[in-house]
């Protein structure tokens, strides 16, 4: 076992050196075989250990000591449990899917270039791997950066492009402001119980040895580099940045990897979050705010990116909310579901892109349904799952958070039950103004249009089949299932936290959930599906439009001040100060040479002169003695 | 006679010297203040010599207290001759080239 849960990682590790060591060597052919090979062999290798945690429970292996000093001791582990396998499954899964479609999609760049972003995809995999697969906070942390690390390499894969840097950029600063948080989480705790192991940390003696106040600092700072991972207020607006990336990146970055960190890192650290109310709440509020704000600026967006990208911050923000109300199997449940349908629509998103020969505005698309028919029910099925109609995946897992949001607070449910509304119109105006009415581009785009070769259709069916049924992992008690999923997550997250509905109440709140969905999706249908969106008149439609004006925000209150302040360290305390002070030191040694260099005139006469001078001084310090001038005194008597 | 007129000599002749090396720009005569110097310095050993011996002359006339100061002075002239040789060679040698006595001819090593 422990050689099969080695390969799970090493394939994409070997994926990431032979395509980044070879990537002048080897063909656009050999580069996506090999690359797409080595994530699903991965892929089956999760398989094998998902059936063998099935059949035996959780396997930790061992395999060095990563650290070992004389008081901490922080060994390389990895563990497999109910937990871990699935996100296993989930992330080779979904990205054996991301792989076969990037091979198509990416077609036209040069061979080096091709080879170049499968590494940086299979490093991505690879460091999402360890992530999951470590057995201490440390190990995760490596993965953790790791995942930092690719996406600004992947959003910033176009480098010839400032623009797409800044954003790999900004992904990169925003991402290390979390980081930091989960670093001084670990340090926390390495102080006050002397390991980061999950197995020894996780125990109700190590949870004895905590304060409250110790409890609710270090998930606080746990729940901070969640923030910038996972993309939460105030750290969120790097992700619709990472649109910057090719599409496929985006699949990535948005479904199967990267921002399901944070969900990851809190559900295996659940046991210190249920013990701290404080951390709750603000986790709570901080999702139903995210998944508020980013879906009322998705209301806007015109890119087709940007509206999935926002989508994926407001449904990021559901996770939250589900982590905070103690709904843990359920946010992990949104994580799965999520991770198919979004994956889907970034794909379908690519699939139009490519037609549309990377266009991305949805104003100049319209009436696609016929010239992409593959693409259009995929798209459409993806749609119907995020907007939480059922029998489709991504209604039982969005009722299951609200559900336990409304067990938790009624509040949090209206507000939850708003926000998927305006998912529901969002995602419903994206999918009328793309697919349906009439055609708005060029003609000369018009005639391109074609559907995707199959290496990226396949993809799309597979996850629209995955998307439609995936809802089957945790189909609730009163619908006649047993919820697989949450039983499978006993074992890490005991038994369900949250508080039981009574039947009644719990058909009530979905049918109401379902029923305004519905009718937002409808309206959504019936308003753009003969004409797009119009440039935004309205003041709050300029304000949606220009994304509440938080990155001007931020620009104004953090950036240009650090700018300012850096100009200043630079201009005045810099040059000025420590340099005028230096050089201030050599041009006053070299003005006094100068000076005293003209008393060696040459002359002999100025020599002696000041031979005889000194010598007179000399003689008058020197023999300035009592005793010789009583004796000259006494000279004179005679 | 009174030690000091001897003192006083000596100041007078030493100055002379030193005044002449200072003002002087003929090497020739910035040589001789030198010895003027050097001789100036003999003149005040052997006085105070004299003065000290003189002093325990009635009383013991082998006495040599004080007559260490005598040696000094023929050092002295022994090392004034040998630089007297040195010297007037170095002079020679310099008015063989600049067919100058002039002491500010010197600075040629300047820069």
């Amino acid at each position: 076992m422990k050689v099969i849960i080695g390969f799970i990682i090493l394939w994409p590790f070997v994926g990431f050196l032979f395509n980044g060591l070879g990537r002048n060597v080897w063909s656009k052919k050999t580069v996506a075989f090999k690359a797409t090979g080595y994530i699903l062999a991965s892929f089956i290798c999760s398989i094998l250990a998902f059936i063998q945690v099935q059949e035996q429970g959780a396997i930790s292996v061992h395999y060095f000591d990563f650290i070992n000093t004389s008081s901490l001791t922080i060994p390389f582990d990895f563990k497999v449990d109910a937990l871990s396998s699935l996100f296993l499954l989930v992330i080779t899964g979904v990205g054996t899917l991301i792989h076969l479609y990037s091979t198509a999609y990416m077609h036209e760049e040069e061979a080096p270039h091709y080879a170049r972003y499968f590494a940086y995809l299979n490093l991505f995999i690879f460091s999402m791997l360890l992530l999951v697969l470590g057995d201490n906070f440390v190990i995760m942390f490596i993965g953790w950066e790791g995942v930092g690390l690719c996406s600004y390499l992947l959003i910033g894969y176009w480098f010839s492009n400032a623009s797409f840097n800044y954003a790999a950029k900004k992904a990169f600063i925003m991402n290390r402001i979390g980081d930091l948080g989960f670093l001084l989480a670990i340090f926390w705790l390495i102080v006050k119980l002397g390991t980061v192991s999950y197995g020894e940390v996780f125990t109700a003696e190590s949870l004895a040895k905590l304060s409250s106040t110790d409890i609710t600092a270090i998930t606080l700072l746990l729940f901070v580099g969640a923030m910038g991972k996972s993309a939460q207020i105030p750290l969120f607006t790097w992700l619709p940045d990472a649109m910057a990336g090719p599409t496929p990146v985006s699949a990535l970055i948005h479904a199967a990897t990267m921002v399901t960190a944070g969900i990851y890192m809190i559900t295996r650290a659940n046991m210190l979050f249920s013990a701290s109310e404080l951390t709750q709440h603000v986790i709570a509020i901080v999702g139903i705010s995210t998944a508020l704000l980013s879906a009322t600026i998705a209301l806007k967006q015109n890119d087709i990116k940007k509206v999935l990208a926002y989508s994926t911050v407001s449904q990021l923000g559901y996770m939250f909310l589900g982590l905070g109300v103690g709904a843990y199997s359920g946010a992990v449940f949104h994580v799965i579901t999520h991770a198919f349908f979004k994956a889907l629509l970034f794909l379908g998103a690519g699939s139009v892109i490519h037609a549309m020969h990377h266009e991305q505005d949805i104003r100049k698309m319209g009436g696609l349904k016929s010239k992409l028919p593959i693409t259009h029910i995929t798209f459409l099925i993806a749609c119907i799952a995020i907007a939480g109609v059922p029998p489709f995946s991504g209604f039982f897992s969005k009722d299951e958070i609200l559900a336990a949001a409304f067990a938790k607070s009624p509040i949090y449910w209206a507000l939850g039950v708003i926000g998927a509304a305006m998912t529901a119109f969002y995602m419903f105006r994206l999918y009328a103004t793309t697919f349906l009415g009439q055609f708005r581009g060029t003609h000369e785009q018009e005639h391109h249009l074609h559907e995707s070769p199959f290496a990226m259709t396949l993809p799309l069916i597979l996850l629209a089949v995955a998307s439609a049924i995936a809802g089957a992992l945790g189909i609730p008690a009163l619908m006649g299932g047993n919820h697989w999923l949450s039983h499978q997550l006993i074992p890490i997250i005991g038994e369900a936290h949250e508080a039981h509905l009574s039947h009644e109440t719990e058909w009530i709140l979905m049918g109401v959930s379902v029923t305004i969905a519905v009718i937002a999706l409808l309206i959504a249908v019936s308003r753009y599906k003969k004409q797009a969106d119009e440039e935004p008149t309205s003041t709050l439609g300029k304000f949606l439009y220009n994304k509440w004006h938080i990155d001007e925000l931020y620009n104004n209150a953090i950036v240009e001040p650090l700018n300012k302040m850096s100009g200043f360290l630079k201009e005045t305390i810099e040059r000025k100060v420590i340099d005028g002070a230096v050089n201030g030191t050599g041009k006053l040694v070299q003005y006094g040479a100068r000076q005293i260099r003209l008393i060696q005139s040459g002359q002999v006469g100025y020599y002696i002169l000041f031979m005889v001078l000194s010598l007179v001084l000399m003689i008058v310090l020197w023999f300035n003695d009592i005793a010789i001038l009583r004796f000259l005194f006494k000279l004179t008597q005679k | 006679m009174p030690i000091l007129n001897y003192i006083y000599l000596c100041l007078t002749l030493f100055s002379i010297g030193v005044i002449g090396v200072l003002v002087r720009r003929n090497a020739i005569i910035v040589f001789m203040c030198i010895e003027l110097m050097l001789n100036a310095v003999n003149l005040l050993l052997v006085a105070f010599s004299k003065m000290y011996n003189g002093a325990t002359f009635a009383n013991a006339p082998t006495s040599t207290i004080g007559i260490d100061a005598q040696i000094f002075v023929f050092f002295i002239m022994v090392v004034a001759a040998a630089e007297v040789s040195v010297g007037l060679a170095i002079i020679v040698m310099m008015y063989r080239n600049t067919h100058s006595v002039d002491i500010n001819f010197l600075n040629r090593l300047k820069n």
